[in-house]
């Protein structure tokens, strides 16, 4: 599915090496966690492959499906099935969240050449999703993100996640900022959406939220790397041991 | 010194070439006085230059010149503004009345005439107001000589007087069907003790348009003013509202702006009756680097416990350029004043301009009044998280451009109006941008 050789990725406005060099294939039906002290280089990873601005791939690929996303225009890659849930969802005031989702539903649905959903339809399908993630009414209808409280923000990243229907997702830290209620609340939309066709790859400082959404696979990054992929099992030493050990043996 | 009289002479020269033409119409007297007087006023100081304080960001020759500049007419596939509302329409055609187009003038608490037919009588209400508001220039030595110029010698508009709560608008349609037009119009109004009027306009109106509206608001009175500007390119308009407040009564306009190579939206606003109420808006859309728009605002509060508010958004793109000029005055005696004002631009790319002078000037002391004024790009962040979800990057840019401007369209009262600018603005920028 989500297929990363050799990428190396600087800053665009300083010559300063994020990545140096990342290998990790995500194969459909997979959840794949990658953890890593800060400044390893982990978020970086989920700007570049989005398509954020600032970044420049200095080396290696990235392809979904096959596909050679690292060319294309992030709304281009969220159409081919990526989908980033950020670590700090944007608030955009003057933009409905109804009309946000509608607008990027309908936009992926016509460049995948299929018919925009009518409003009526749109609105059955949101309805339901919210209700399972505790979204009411009121929170469709507020601006994007405006005036919502850490978990509403997570919870509507997670609601986009759903109404999108991607086949690659990305979640950035979604565990920050979240109180164990509102971590499970978010963790059992992410598991509702887990099937064989797609793949996640869930960036996290820490275990607990593996707690919640259990990993197929675990990543440790450091320093632009990563330096040691394992099973469950790796998430728990680090949560034990902390990083240092790791870091030291890769060293 | 030497400048200042060559600049006296340009402006006397110029008024005089303008003016070649003109006579003062005639009709009843009161209204003769009131245009010769606006005509002193004109011929004293002379018609705008360049170097004029309040015409410094805007160059308002080609207001000035005797012959109006050709404007290329625009033909569209959008049905009217307002077209789903019941109203009263008023139709004027490159500034001339169409009797045939407009709807029957009779309405239940409202009294509509011509100007042309009002300044017949001798005996009117609107000599109460004809040329009266406009003359009073409440904060001094800021001249008006176009608008003087439009009372001296427009010779129809409207004189609307309302006598009761009316929910029925009328719509002032403009329409704009000759290359050459040199349209002036001058509009009167008169909202009576606790009565409630709304007036809609729209359109182009000329290739050159002037039009003065005043507007004698009574205790208790309501006045609600909407409009859309639009869309010709070429055209060039001067407007100028003026508007009197008496006590506890409202006042509240919002105008949007497309296209138009020049457009200069004057407010005049006076709070004369304690807790009276003005909301003054506005939202354009410029592109390109022949558009021009300006909105120059006074208001003054010389009553206690009065609100004043001042909205105004501009988006403008491909070196197109945005004038704001906004004023708060509090007398001495206007205690408890609150004023608000902010004026924003959108700058979508580097080529653009936004210019804004914001003035207070205070005299009293127990008074809240703040202003701001920005100048901006697109938020970027906010534009990747809309593309990230799959919305391509012209219409992100559109629905983020909205936003922004939507912050000004709520200022607008009834939301069938606001829901209709709303839906045409979206329209035109997705049109444009494809």
């Amino acid at each position: 599915m989500l297929e990363i050789k050799n990428l190396h990725v600087k800053l665009e406005e300083e010559d300063k090496q994020i990545l140096k060099g990342v290998n990790l294939t995500v194969e459909a039906g997979k959840v794949h966690a990658i953890m890593g002290p800060n400044g390893s280089g982990k978020s970086t990873l989920s700007y570049v492959l989005s398509g954020k601005d600032g970044y420049e791939v200095t080396d290696g690929e990235a392809t979904l499906s096959g596909e050679d996303i690292l060319e294309m225009e992030p709304e281009e890659r969220a159409a081919a099935g990526l989908f980033l849930a950020f670590q700090y969802p944007v608030e955009i005031p003057g933009v409905g969240n109804m009309t946000f989702l509608r607008t990027a539903v309908n936009a992926q649905r016509k460049a995948r050449g299929e018919e925009e959903l009518s409003a009526a339809d749109f609105l059955k399908v949101v309805r339901e999703k919210a209700k399972t993630l505790k979204i009411d009414a009121e929170m469709l209808k507020r601006p994007v993100n405006v005036g919502f409280s850490g978990g509403e923000k997570k919870r509507n990243e997670i609601l986009q996640m759903a109404m999108l229907e991607p086949t690659m997702c990305i979640l950035d830290e979604t565990d920050s900022g979240l109180d164990v209620d509102a971590m499970k609340l978010v963790a059992e939309g992410v598991n509702a959406l887990r099937d064989e066709g797609r793949g996640f790859l869930v960036i996290t400082h820490y275990q607990r939220l593996l707690d919640h959404i259990k990993p197929d696979v675990v990543h440790i990054m450091s320093n632009g790397r990563i330096i040691k992929t394992g099973g469950p099992e790796l998430a728990l030493e680090v949560e034990h041991n902390g990083y240092g050990d790791l870091l030291a043996e890769a060293v | 010194m030497v400048a200042r009289a060559a600049l006296v002479k340009a402006k006397a020269d110029a008024t005089t070439d303008r003016l070649a033409e003109y006579e003062v119409p005639q009709g009843a007297s009161w209204a003769v006085e009131a245009r010769n007087k606006a005509l002193a006023r004109l011929t004293e100081t002379g018609l705008p230059h360049r170097r004029d304080e309040y015409w410094k960001y805007t160059d308002p020759s080609s207001l000035v010149v005797a012959q109006a500049p050709e404007a290329a007419l625009f033909e569209n596939d959008e049905g009217p503004a307002f077209d789903a509302i019941d109203r009263i329409k008023i139709v004027f055609v490159d500034g001339v009345f169409d009797a045939a187009a407009s709807s029957d003038l009779s309405a239940e608490g409202l009294e509509i005439e011509r100007l042309a037919e009002a300044v017949e009588s001798d005996d009117h209400w609107v000599k109460d107001v004809f040329g009266v508001l406009e003359g009073r220039n409440a904060q001094g030595a800021v001249p008006r000589p176009l608008a003087a110029m439009n009372t001296a010698f427009a010779l129809d508009g409207v004189c609307i007087r309302a006598t009761a709560k009316v929910t029925k608008p009328v719509n002032l349609i403009y329409l704009h069907k000759s290359k050459v037009s040199d349209a002036y119009l001058h509009h009167c109004i008169k909202v009576e003790g606790g009565a409630e009027f709304t007036l809609l306009e729209t359109g182009p109106a000329a290739a050159r348009f002037s039009k003065v509206m005043e507007v004698d608001v009574a205790d208790g009175g309501a006045f609600h003013h909407v409009r859309a500007q639009g869309r010709d390119h070429e055209r060039r308009a001067y407007t100028a509202q003026f508007g009197r407040l008496g006590e506890g009564s409202t006042y509240k306009s919002f105008t949007l702006t497309a296209n138009g190579v020049l457009t200069r939206n004057e407010s005049v606003i006076e709070l004369t009756g304690d807790n009276a109420v003005t909301h003054i808006a506005g939202a354009a859309v410029g592109d390109g680097s022949d558009f021009l728009h300006d909105d120059t605002v006074f208001i003054t509060h010389d009553a206690v416990g009065c609100e004043s508010r001042q909205v105004f958004k501009k988006v403008l793109r491909n070196g197109a350029v945005g004038v704001f000029q906004g004023k708060i005055l509090v007398r001495p005696d206007a205690q408890k004043t609150d004023g608000y004002q902010i004026s924003q631009s959108l700058l979508l790319d580097d080529d653009s301009q936004f210019l804004a002078k914001p003035e207070l000037e205070i005299y009293a002391d127990d008074v809240a009044c703040s202003h701001g004024s920005t100048s901006g790009a697109i938020n970027e962040d906010a534009l990747f998280y809309l593309k990230s979800r799959g919305v391509p990057h012209h219409e992100a840019t559109n629905l983020l451009t909205l936003a922004f401007l939507a912050e000004a369209l709520d200022e607008i009262e009834n939301s069938a109006f606001a829901d209709d600018l709303y839906e045409r603005l979206s329209n035109w920028l997705n049109r444009r941008v494809k």
